[in-house]
Order: structure tokens, then C-alpha cells, then sequence
């Protein structure tokens, strides 16, 4: 069975917020499905499944649908870190296809800024995990898990900190449009490589914000999606695969996206080479250069040269990338970035993005997400996007 | 400079032998007796073939530099995470020590040392040859 067109996304909705110290996790997941249902014109009685992951409090679905009131037929809490959410679309679409629920709500929120989240920081997935003891002790947190990965990358295919920094000057090129964007001010290739180097070879405008806020999405079955107002956006393919450190047999220049990517270009049947936007996760620059490459948008170890000279911003490059700026500049809700990809790609479908950076006569969109961390274990998955 | 304090290992019954052995100075792999691989992080069952057969073999405690990165803010002693690919052919995740971590390169050649850590058995870190 293929979700190909089985189920669409009627409803996003991206807080405004990036300061919430006044507000509780919980009720930003409330705020952010009131805006989803509001935004598609549904109202939470339509609501028969319900889709959160981690960042949710408490026992995920059971904590959740008993906060937001709702009386649901079909739950999810797959967590696959910050690509979680692109795989709650993909099983939603799954859930409708199969008949288990009608309309699906999909929530994300955390206020990792107001508790002081860091990247330098260790964060604490839970006790008994199998790794932790050979990891730990050695100081790995998130961004030198990325930094091996660009350090290697650089080694293998002589990619340069010039060429990851066009990945935060095209973000902060669309950011300087969204009212909403943490950072708005347009940065060059030099500003990047002029900030303090945090763990080499990444630098502090090679990372993402850190942001409290959150996001929403409603899928629903095609006949209630045509009875809504809204542009319609269906959802044509999707992959989701998770990858490791494969038992020492190290890989870490190639991510999950290698195999979500092609899952996903399969169930659609068209090719990277159709798509005419692409949110693209960006915890860090590195990030966003290898999964272009694994999913196809260039040849694997030509990344640097792919993203080089504004070839992600929209209205000069090839491939229009992250117009809202992104994690690297936008919002970064959770320290989970797949809830945002998605609405951007949506906005784009839509022809609701900045009239500064939107697509002209979109159609055609990828959104992809990582989560974990790129250099031992993270999940992966592309959605495939179309609007009708 | 101060000394970066190293986190115990949350050591459970799977992996304990890994570091009784750290505590005398030796560093073990899993090898699988089955398919004939080596493996790490060490697992019960073969990463590879599923096979229960898995038995701890010393490594020679030598390797090459994989890939690393030196954390140099946001913590109060900067320090080099990096994978060593070893001489048995699997990469572990460790850091380089007692050098200079500016001289640190890809493909530089490593021997283990073992560091002692907040309150827990000591664990294998890699210094140049």
C-alpha cells in the first residue's frame, strides 16, 4: 500500500513566540493546535488522532489528549528525535489510508531557551542506554558530534568552512524577511568565519538558534481535505530510516537521508531535480551540505560547491532552501527542527511564504528532517510534498 | 590549566568486563566468533550476525585518527573528542590527550592510555605515537 496522495496536510501553524518563560510546555502544544485547527478550519472535535513525540511532557499521547481535551481513536509517539514530526505525517497518512482516523494532530513545543539548553552542553536521553557508557566520559555533546562529521567530510572531500558558511548567509538572507526570525540581520561568508570557533571546525554562526515556541500540523483524508477552504497540499511520498554507528564500521560522511531520501523519491515518482523548494533540517551548517547530497541534489563529496555563491536563496540559486530562515536563523522550537520544516514547505505550496522568498507557482516540495545526533545515531525522514 | 573531569561510565552487567579490564590497563573488543568481526560499543549479540557467540579479545591498543573536533567554549577546559579507527579495524569514540590539541590531525597514529574518571572505573582515551 503507498500513502501516495492518501492523506493531505490541512492545517500548520508555527507559534510566534521565541521567549516563553511566562508559559508552560503544555500550553504551547495547546496554543500551537489551536492555531493547526484554526488555520485548516477545523475544530478539535474533528480531531480522532492525535501524534506527539519527546518533547511532549509526561506519558506523550496519554498526558497530551487528557490536557488538550480531546477524544481520539488513534495515538503515535514515535520519537525520532527532531525528524519525528515528518515521520508523524507519514503515519498519519498511514492512519488515514488504513482507516484508523480522519483527521490527524500533530503537535511540537519545548522552551529549551528559557531553561538554558546549550549545545556544548550533554543532554540526558534517559538511563540505560546501550552507548552512553562509551560516550559519556568523553565529553560528547551535540555540536562536536556534528563537528567530526564536517571535520571528515573536509578531509574526505575537501569541502572548506567558506562553503558551509553560504548555508547560514542564504538562511539569514530569507530570515531578514520573517518578522518572527530570531536572527534578521544578512550575514557574508566572512561574518561566519569571523565568529569564535566553538568546536572546530564549526563556528558560532555555523549553529542553529536555540528557541522556546513550537508548531502544529492537521493531515486529514482527501474528501474533508477539498471540503476546506485552504490551497490543498498532499502528501505524495515519504521514507524514514534511522542510522548509526553500524557496529564501529564507520560511514559518517553519508546520512539516514541516503535511504529516506530514495524511500521517498520512489513512492512519489519524481526526482530531486523536479523539486522546486526544499526544507532542509539545519541543526548546523554540515548538517543541511550532506543531506543535499544524499538526497540526490548533488553528487555525493560536491556539497561545498552545491551550496556555494547563494545557490540556496531563493530568487538567485538553483534550489531555494529553509525561506524562513530556519533553524540556522529562524526558530529551532524544541531543539527539535522537523515541525518547522514542514511548515515552511507548506507555506511555499500554499504561495503563503514571504512574498520576498516564495516560489513562483510552487508545487512540487521536499521537507527533510535529522534528529539525534549525525555523528553516532540519528533518524532521518523526507516527505514529499505537492500541491494540487 | 585546570584538569577536565571525566564523567563515570554508567557501567552495566553487558559491559562490566570492558572495564574491569580498563582498570588494569587493558583495553578489550567484542569479537564474534561466528562471522569473525569486531564490533564496539560492545554488544551480547554480534552487531553484525545476531550470533550469541561473542567472546573479548585485547586489542593491541593502537590506531589511526578518524575524525575529531576540539570543543573549545562553552566548557572550562577545551578537549579533543575524535573516533580511532583500530588496528582491529572498528572506530571508538574517545578523546585525544597529553598533546597538543592544535597539532591534532586526521590519519595521525594513536596509542591508548588509560584516564581516570569522577568516581568510576578508568576509561581509554589515545595519545600520538
Amino acid at each position: 500500500m503507498t500513502i501516495k496522495g492518501k492523506a493531505y496536510i490541512v492545517g500548520a501553524f508555527e507559534h510566534p513566540t521565541r521567549h516563553a518563560p511566562d508559559k508552560s510546555v503544555a500550553q504551547l502544544h495547546a496554543e500551537v493546535a489551536k492555531g493547526a485547527l484554526e488555520d485548516a478550519g477545523l475544530s478539535r472535535k474533528d480531531v480522532d488522532g492525535y501524534f506527539c513525540a519527546g518533547d511532549a511532557p509526561g506519558l506523550g499521547p496519554l498526558s497530551m489528549v487528557d490536557y488538550l481535551g480531546l477524544r481520539v481513536r488513534h495515538v503515535d509517539s514515535t520519537d525520532t528525535g527532531g525528524s519525528s514530526y515528518l515521520v508523524h505525517v507519514a503515519h498519519a497518512a498511514q492512519a488515514i489510508a488504513a482507516g484508523k482516523c480522519n483527521v490527524a494532530l500533530v503537535t511540537l513545543a519545548g522552551r529549551p531557551r528559557s531553561e538554558g539548553s546549550s549545545g556544548t552542553q550533554p543532554r540526558s536521553w534517559g538511563a540505560n542506554l546501550p552507548d552512553a557508557p562509551f560516550e559519556a566520559p568523553y565529553g560528547l555533546v551535540t555540536i562536536n558530534s556534528y563537528a567530526m562529521v564536517a571535520m571528515r567530510h573536509m578531509h574526505e572531500f575537501g569541502t572548506t568552512s567558506e562553503q558551509l558558511a553560504w548555508i547560514k548567509v542564504a538562511a539569514s538572507h530569507h530570515a531578514q524577511h520573517n518578522p518572527h526570525a530570531m536572527l534578521r540581520e544578512p550575514v557574508t561568508v566572512k561574518d561566519v568565519l569571523d565568529s569564535p570557533l566553538i568546536a572546530d571546525p564549526l563556528h558560532r554562526l555555523d549553529c542553529c538558534v536555540v528557541s522556546d515556541g513550537g508548531g502544529a500540523l492537521v493531515v486529514a483524508r482527501p474528501e474533508i481535505a477539498k471540503s476546506l477552504a485552504r490551497p490543498l497540499v498532499r502528501v505524495i511520498g515519504a521514507g524514514e530510516s534511522p542510522k548509526g554507528q553500524a557496529g564501529g564500521r564507520l560511514d559518517l560522511t553519508t546520512s539516514g537521508a541516503a535511504w529516506s531520501g530514495k524511500i521517498a523519491f520512489e513512492e512519489a515518482g519524481v526526482k530531486p531535480a523536479d523539486i522546486q523548494y526544499a526544507s532542509i533540517y539545519d541543526s548546523f551548517t554540515i548538517t543541511v551540505l550532506v543531506q543535499l547530497e544524499d538526497l540526490g541534489f548533488c553528487e555525493k563529496g560536491r556539497g561545498g560547491a552545491f551550496v556555494a555563491d547563494g545557490n540556496l536563496i531563493s530568487g538567485v540559486g538553483r534550489l531555494p532552501v529553509n525561506t524562513d530562515g530556519g533553524g540556522l536563523c529562524n526558530n529551532h522550537p524544541a531543539n527539535r527542527g522537523g515541525m518547522t520544516k514542514v511548515i515552511e514547505a507548506v507555506r511555499q505550496l500554499r504561495g503563503e511564504a514571504h512574498p520576498a522568498v516564495q516560489v513562483k507557482n510552487c508545487a512540487l516540495a521536499l521537507a527533510q528532517g535529522t534528529g539525534g545526533q549525525l555523528g553516532t545515531r540519528h533518524g532521518s525522514a523526507t516527505l514529499i510534498l505537492e500541491r494540487v | 590549566m585546570t584538569e577536565r573531569k571525566i564523567p563515570a561510565p554508567q557501567v552495566n552487567p553487558e559491559v562490566k568486563p570492558f572495564f574491569d579490564a580498563a582498570a588494569e590497563g587493558r583495553l578489550l573488543v567484542k569479537f564474534c566468533a561466528d562471522c569473525a568481526q569486531y564490533h564496539h560499543y560492545p554488544r551480547a549479540l554480534c552487531s553484525f550476525c545476531f550470533s550469541g557467540r561473542t567472546e573479548w579479545r585485547e586489542a593491541k591498543g593502537t590506531g589511526t585518527i578518524h575524525t575529531y573536533s576540539v570543543l573549545r567554549r562553552g566548557v572550562p577546559v577545551p578537549y579533543c573528542i575524535a573516533y580511532v579507527t583500530l588496528d582491529e579495524g572498528v572506530s571508538i569514540l574517545t578523546n585525544i590527550v597529553d598533546c597538543d590539541l592544535d597539532s591534532v590531525r586526521i590519519g595521525q597514529r594513536v596509542k591508548v592510555v588509560f584516564k581516570p574518571t569522577e568516581g568510576g572505573p578508568p576509561v581509554p582515551m589515545f595519545t600520538p605515537i
